[in-house]
């Protein structure tokens, strides 16, 4: 289908092009400049170009592809780094010659040259259903890429051996008709892709940090959300959880940020250690790239490539973590699409369809029971940043995202200015899956772990409310009791809730050292309360050498002398009374 | 080249012109007024009906028996290494009396965008010889860090001292400093070159002057001409280039300016919906690259109306930028020069440019230990104001004395002072050993044995 340009402003064009579809990609003007159609108006339609619209004028082509926005799936997706349409960024500065991104270049997702070892899973004569894994391909150390049917049907042959992404590697018949398959598949990134069921979430994703696995845990197949102002640590965070988290595979979104970040991610990437396996962290990853400079009608085609790829490695079995940074760049770029094509804006200029777009978005997120007639579960874990403007989340983006997940780490700009990182703030933030990961705490760390959170969250709490009366009376006014809580909440804050993401040690810490941890801070709080009964003075207990100790608990990696340091809590409070 | 008489609307800074062919978006454009004069322009929305321009020089004595040419290219500018030295106008013609510049190189100013692949990551330490900066928010090469400031704070002062003293320890690098002035008074733009010809900083500087009087269309261009300037310089020579744009708050106005004289829907405060992207293509522009020794650092300048942060142009910024260096206005009112308050300050890639090898091994350390310390004092301040200081704890009352001396001896310093990161990181010593050595749960304890008095019990 071809036709021609009317009209250009900005990244928007408008051309005649009869019998044209709705979301159908297009190559605009004599570059073939990549685009994608956004609205249909009898024989016009109006296309959104994913890149930069200069020097293109009226009467030039306009030629429509026929399918809609898809990405390439198939094994070197791993470690790639893509931009918001899937165009490997390596291949990009091969072709431009170049630092810089230059206009109209085609490259594919996949590399179609490099030899995969294929091994089969099915035999000749077997049946198959959607979903089933025809075989497997060793992707990279970490990773075991599972190559699944799209259809049902007899398996007429089926190869072994080293192929090409494109070469034919199993021939399926349905009826009288024959389906050759290779390795690489495409699926429409704005479709989700089909599961047997979603399940209830009750697994944990153990992510390292202290304030997070004890408060706030995140399910697996769970959705959390990081609004934060600038400067408040959303990207430190986002980075952590890319890192530490206890997941198969990360899928990190950098959507309209900075491009020295996404370097730094990059660079860094390689040289960090898998924490299960020792092997590079990159060999579990693929990063999506699309800095803020970059087209904006590519941002936000960005998180559907995404999160298509995180379902595509979901159905093969795996747990998920998909990353996005920032959701909020992704509905301004919708804002952005929105006013070129001016329609009516709903609040705050963002289209009326926000709400129905982000909420569409973490529906995709889950813990699933894949296709397939063997049991396999998947899951995709969404944790989305939101940057809201003057860090104020009563904006539209904040407040939508909040409808739709169920974990709310609030990011605070007055603990970033004194150092506290992570910057969570623990009275605003919210986890509802804490019942439900419960019994998984119980078994898997420690009976009394979920007890214990609830009562350190209540000294803090405890702690928020006698704060208001030091502002007005000081804190020797308050007694002695009182002000012993305020010692253990300012433990809690300083020798737990802080976590320094560039210690080798403290960066991520294991679960049940964050059990052993929090235990010593209460035991010395209980200790702290029954000497003040029997006539203490809190003065002694504030000079015991023991509170250094709990002080550099973070450090420390071998978890006996956690436990002996319980031991030496108690002994020492026998010396208060002398 | 294409001539049409068909204009047939003039708004604001907007000529729209009828039943054209062949032209481009972006392409530039010529307006021939009745008198003889000429003005340049811009295609923002063409269609086969219609194009709409976008006149830089403003759209006085437009009429709609102008006739208006279209030249077949976009904004470009020609670049050549006899700029350093020289000073031009916000639409980079020369300024200075001087010669017109022979171009090596003719290059689009709007920029293509870094492949992300292709980027080094910033981590050379850049010492500028302030405290209160290359401590706590130290300034790598390729970094973009902002000062956000207000109305009448001496941000300029700084910004020159920023110019003049900043240096990569590891000398024999070539050095320049582009310049770009966006709708500043004329005093203000004749304090910066005053300043350039008396340190002699001059010869390794380009300047692109738009003044306050200045058309504001010319606004959107004149720190794409500079950009792209110091890209030349820096991927093409091989200098390392620092980039001032004064003041981007300028900018926004006159972004926000031909916006509404388009009548485009408004986002917040009137601003366009697309400010983030656009602020994004100026400011993304700073960077190392992969196969090139040069690097450019940005150092935008913008005031925030009424001191207020949340305000669309800061917010914004802020979200793109590698951190903010915050002036304050108490600490002005304190006298105390330069008014940094450290607290909402941040350098995003500090980290990667300290430390062992680059600057010394307790950096961050202290650098933590002074932010915890000073937001603690700041605190207890607040609060003896209302129960007085005799309320509280002797431990505190060392506090607010920290906080008080920070101010005094740390941040405050000499317009002409210069100091070196070991000067300031024994000052920082120095200051904090007057609080409990139990209180300094940031540093480490061999640095405090090694550091600390010098290293003297």
């Amino acid at each position: 289908m071809k036709g021609k340009i009317e009209r250009i402003s900005g990244p928007v064009v408008e051309a005649n092009l009869k019998g044209a579809k709705l979301y159908d990609v297009v190559k605009v003007g004599k570059d073939g400049l990549l685009g994608e159609i956004i609205k249909i108006v009898g024989e016009k339609a109006v296309i959104q170009v994913y890149e930069d619209t200069s020097g293109i004028s009226p009467g030039e082509p306009v030629e429509s592809t026929g399918m809609p926005l898809s990405v390439e799936l198939g094994p070197g997706l791993l470690t790639g780094i893509y931009d918001g349409v899937q165009r490997p960024l390596k291949v990009i500065e091969e072709k431009s010659g170049s630092v810089f991104i230059k206009r109209g270049i085609e490259a594919h997702a996949v590399d179609r040259k490099k030899k995969w070892e294929f091994k089969p899973k099915v035999k000749k004569g077997q049946k198959v259903a959607v979903g089933d894994v025809l075989g497997v391909v060793q992707e990279t150390p970490l990773i075991e890429h599972r190559i699944l049917s799209p259809i049902e049907g007899k398996v007429e042959s089926i190869e072994e051996g080293k192929f090409r992404v494109e070469d034919e590697i199993c021939v399926i018949s349905s009826g009288k008709k024959k389906t050759r398959l290779t390795m690489l598949q495409k699926w429409f990134v704005r479709k989700p892709r089909p599961v047997k069921e979603k399940l209830p979430p009750f697994i944990p994703l153990i992510t390292g940090l202290r304030v997070v696995d004890t408060f706030f845990p995140i399910a697996k197949g769970g959705t959390a959300a990081i609004p934060g102002p600038f400067g408040s640590g959303k990207t430190v965070t986002q980075q952590s959880l890319a890192k530490y988290s206890d997941t198969q595979i990360v899928v990190y979104i950098g959507c309209g940020e900075r491009g020295n970040e996404m370097t730094e991610v990059l660079k860094e990437f390689p040289h960090l250690e898998d924490p299960n396996s020792g092997r590079p962290l990159m060999e579990r990853t693929i990063l999506i790239a699309n800095t803020s400079n970059m087209p904006v009608a590519a941002r936000e085609a960005s998180i559907y490539t995404g999160i298509t790829i995180a379902e595509y490695f979901r159905d093969m079995g795996y747990d998920v973590a998909l990353m996005a940074d920032s959701t909020s760049r992704w509905a301004e770029a919708m804002r952005e699409i929105g006013g070129r094509l001016e329609e009516m804006p709903g609040e705050e200029g963002y289209p009326a369809y926000l709400a129905r777009r982000l909420a569409e978005f973490y529906e995709r997120a889950g813990r699933v029971r894949c296709l397939g007639s063997k049991e396999r579960f998947g899951s995709i874990t969404i944790i989305g940043a939101v940057s809201p403007p003057g860090g104020d989340i009563s904006e539209p983006v904040s407040q939508n995202t909040l409808r739709v997940t169920k974990v709310f780490l609030a990011l605070d700009s007055s603990l970033a200015y004194r150092r506290h990182f992570p910057a969570i703030n623990w009275l605003r933030s919210y986890s509802l899956y804490g019942d439900e990961l419960a019994n998984y705490f119980e078994k898997e760390v420690g009976g009394e772990f979920p007890h214990l959170a609830k009562e350190a969250m209540e000294i803090l709490q405890k702690e928020a409310e006698l704060q208001e009366v030091v502002q007005l009376v000081g804190p020797d006014a308050l007694p002695e009791k009182e002000q012993a809580v305020l010692l253990v909440a300012r433990m809690l804050r300083e020798d737990y809730l802080q976590q320094n993401a560039f210690s080798e040690v403290d960066a991520r810490c294991p679960l049940k050292k964050q059990y052993l941890m929090l235990k010593a801070i209460l035991k010395f709080y209980h200790n702290t309360m029954n000497a003040l009964e029997k006539g203490a003075q809190l003065k002694r207990i504030r000079e015991l050498p023991v509170r250094a100790e709990i002080g550099r608990m973070k450090e420390e990696r071998d978890l006996k002398q956690l436990e002996a340091l319980h031991k030496r809590i108690d002994e020492s409070f026998g010396g208060v009374f002398e | 080249m294409k001539e049409y008489k068909t204009v047939s609307q003039i708004a604001g800074p907007l000529v729209f012109v009828e039943r054209v062919s062949g032209v481009s978006y972006g392409e530039i454009v010529e307006v021939l007024l009745e008198s003889g004069e000429k003005k340049k322009g811009q295609v923002l929305d063409v269609s086969k009906e219609r194009a709409v321009v976008q006149v830089f020089g403003g759209t006085e004595g437009i009429s709609t028996a102008s006739s208006v040419r279209f030249l077949g290219e976009t904004l470009r500018i020609g670049l050549s290494s006899n700029m350093l030295g020289r000073v031009f106008n916000g639409l980079g013609e020369p300024r200075d009396g001087g010669p017109k510049i022979v171009p090596e190189e003719k290059v689009e100013i709007t920029g293509l965008p870094i492949n992300p692949y292709s980027r080094e990551s910033p981590n050379e330490f850049i010492q500028t010889g302030i405290s209160t900066i290359d401590c706590m928010n130290t300034l790598v090469r390729g970094q973009k860090l902002p000062l956000f400031s207000g109305a009448g704070l001496p941000h300029n002062q700084l910004a020159v001292q920023i110019a003049r003293q900043a240096k990569v320890r590891r000398s024999g690098e070539r050095f320049a400093v582009v310049f770009a002035a966006v709708g500043i008074t004329h005093e203000e733009a004749s304090f910066f070159m005053r300043d350039f010809e008396k340190t002699g900083a001059l010869e390794n500087a380009v300047l692109f002057l738009n003044l306050a009087d200045d058309p504001s269309v010319e606004r959107l261009i004149t720190p794409r001409l500079a950009l792209t300037t110091a890209e030349y310089l820096a991927y093409s020579q091989d200098m390392h280039v620092l980039v001032i744009i004064t003041d981007m708050t300028n900018y926004c106005e006159a972004l926000r300016e031909i916006s509404s004289a388009r009548q485009e829907v408004p986002g917040r405060r009137g601003y366009p919906g697309y400010m983030y992207t656009d602020l994004s293509t100026i400011y993304e522009r700073a960077g190392r690259v992969k196969g090139s020794k040069g690097s450019v650092t940005q150092i935008p300048i913008l005031t925030m109306p009424g001191d207020d942060k949340t305000h669309p142009i800061p917010d914004l910024t802020g979200y793109i930028t590698e951190g903010q260096i915050m002036l304050s206005r108490d600490l002005h009112r304190k006298n105390i020069y330069p008014p940094v308050d450290v607290l909402p300050s941040l350098s995003r890639l500090m980290n990667s440019g300290i430390g062992k090898g680059k600057t010394r091994e307790d950096h961050k350390g202290v650098a933590d230990q002074l932010y915890a310390s000073y937001a603690n004092g700041r605190d207890l301040r607040a609060l003896s104001a209302v129960v007085g200081e005799e309320a509280l704890t002797e431990v505190d009352r060392k506090y607010l004395r920290f906080a008080d001396e920070f101010e005094r001896r740390f941040v405050n310093q000499g317009p002409y002072e210069d100091r070196d990161i070991e000067t300031t990181l024994s000052l920082a010593w120095d200051l904090l050993s007057m609080l409990p050595e139990e209180e300094l749960k940031r540093v480490k304890k061999e640095y405090m044995a090694k550091y600390m008095r010098g290293g003297k019990k």
